[in-house]
């Protein structure tokens, strides 16, 4: 789920900003910069300029994949909210990070990235040797089965997965009713999915290999959502799935994404 | 030789992207068919090569994979100073092969899941006496005219999609083009003057045109 906004919105009012403007406007109106550290300090949030700056919102699942890969590595960086209510992610300055109109963008110094599985891939590569590794150790046959896993995740279990959450938690926050046929369709396809898991995590400790890595991390926001909800059967009736999930989702990077949408 | 092998099906455009990388590599392999009409992708012995019982699956030596652009990267990678660089020419900075890895997903999560099913409807539907749904084709047009501007913008400014050299992000977009330009949205392509030259350059490709075999 990029967007959170479903149906149809009035066409924004047309934004003019001079080109240079458009990456480093800290007194933008709709714009507030909140610095989230790593380290837990008394006092509030102050407004400085980290070199990494992440634009979404921390409900948003594509987000919560950057955030997350972010806290992994014990990365500084201020997370610029984007105001989605108001189509802002489908005008400028916001198109011009991400021509597609969808949080996340990144910004890391003068680079902008967008698509959040190649973000957490850079951050992985640029960042490899803070935090946590992301990546399995080794070579090239090493790392190309954490790419199998990675396309996994994202061709695989990604467009039925968040299919289910959009069904049955978002549609609820804009008025809309779930579909109970739909979300018994798309079960059934995710039960095959997480059939396949389970026969894959009993004979590797997570997706990829042995160690954690971007190919179990990119799975945290969505299965975050449906544990929340009666879709959470599916998981939890497959040992080893439900013993993966509970590995993940108490990793405290992932604690501290979670913790962003009490904010 | 035990080598390289590829099982799947020659029209299947997730088995062309494979076949695709490999020809531009110049790299020997088998091609091993696999009969989609028969379901042999759905049974052992292939769920063990692919367990979610889609081509196409791979192997090269003792290294079994499938999803066909974790092949293509993993070939890329492994074949690095081969045939055709389908990297960054400079392989090694960071913040380039992230751009190129933005591409890699574009297609993969906006373009491919648009373009496959125009295919369906235009191509494969027909082959299995079935009919063209022409409002599921509107409304995929729509979408995918909205992504080919996108790219015309992008392609303003760079030759390719990832820079000025042809990449796997390039790549991956060739089979699914290549049979819509056999269909009335071929149209989307040829009325934007970039992606229209872009489309030209990819198709052309020698290795390109040896998947269309």
């Amino acid at each position: 789920m990029r967007t959170i906004l479903q149906g149809s919105l009035l066409p924004p009012p047309p934004i003019k900003l001079s080109h240079s403007s458009l990456l480093f406007s800290p007194s933008h109106s709709h714009y507030s910069n909140l610095k989230f550290t790593t380290k837990s300090s008394p006092s509030p949030p102050t407004i400085t300029m980290a070199s990494i700056k992440v634009h979404g919102v921390p409900m948003s699942t594509a987000t919560m994949r950057v955030l997350a890969a972010l806290y992994e590595k014990d990365l500084d960086f201020e997370l610029i909210p984007v105001d989605m209510r108001a189509g802002a992610h489908k005008q400028e300055p916001f198109v011009s990070l991400n021509p597609f109109g969808q949080i996340p963008a990144l910004q890391d110094g003068d680079l902008t990235l967008f698509e959040s599985r190649a973000i957490t891939e850079y951050i992985a590569d640029e960042y490899s040797e803070k935090g946590e590794k992301l990546m399995c150790p080794g070579c090239n046959k090493v790392k190309a089965i954490t790419k199998v896993w990675l396309n996994v995740e994202g061709q695989q279990f990604d467009p039925i997965a968040s299919k289910i959450a959009f069904e049955r938690i978002f549609k609820g926050m804009f008025g809309m009713t779930t579909d109970p046929a739909a979300v018994q369709e798309l079960e059934g396809k995710l039960v095959r999915v997480l059939d396949i898991y389970e026969a894959r995590l009993s004979k590797s400790e997570f997706l990829a290999c042995d160690c954690f890595t971007l190919a179990d991390l990119h799975h945290l926001p969505v299965i975050h959502y449906l544990m929340g909800t009666d879709s959470k059967t599916l998981f939890e009736s497959r040992p080893k799935v439900a013993e993966w999930v509970k590995k993940i989702t108490a990793r405290p990077a992932w604690a501290k994404v979670v913790d962003l949408q009490k904010q | 030789m035990a080598g390289i092998k590829v099982f799947g099906h020659a029209a299947s455009i997730s088995t062309r992207r494979v076949l695709l990388t490999l020809h531009e590599k110049n790299l020997d392999f088998e091609l091993v068919h696999v009969d989609l009409k028969d379901g042999e992708h759905k049974k052992e012995p292939f769920l063990s090569r692919h367990p979610f019982g889609k081509v196409p699956a791979f192997e090269d030596g003792d290294l079994k994979l499938f999803e066909s652009r974790a092949i293509t990267q993993y070939i890329a990678h492994r074949y690095e100073g081969q045939g055709t660089n389908l990297l960054q020419p400079d392989s090694k900075n960071l913040a380039h092969y992230a751009i190129m890895a933005i591409g890699m997903q574009v297609e993969a999560h906006q373009f491919d899941p648009v373009a496959s099913k125009l295919a369906w409807e235009h191509v494969f539907k027909l082959i299995y006496g079935l009919t063209t749904d022409q409002a599921v084709v509107a409304e995929e047009e729509a979408k995918l005219a909205k992504v080919l501007d996108v790219y015309e913008a992008r392609l303003k400014e760079f030759k390719y999609l990832a820079g000025n050299t042809f990449t796997l992000t390039d790549l991956h977009h060739v089979p699914a083009i290549q049979y819509l330009l056999e269909t009335p949205t071929k149209k989307l392509f040829t009325e934007r003057p970039r992606v229209n030259e872009w489309v030209a350059e990819i198709t052309k490709r020698p290795a390109s045109k040896k998947i269309l075999q």
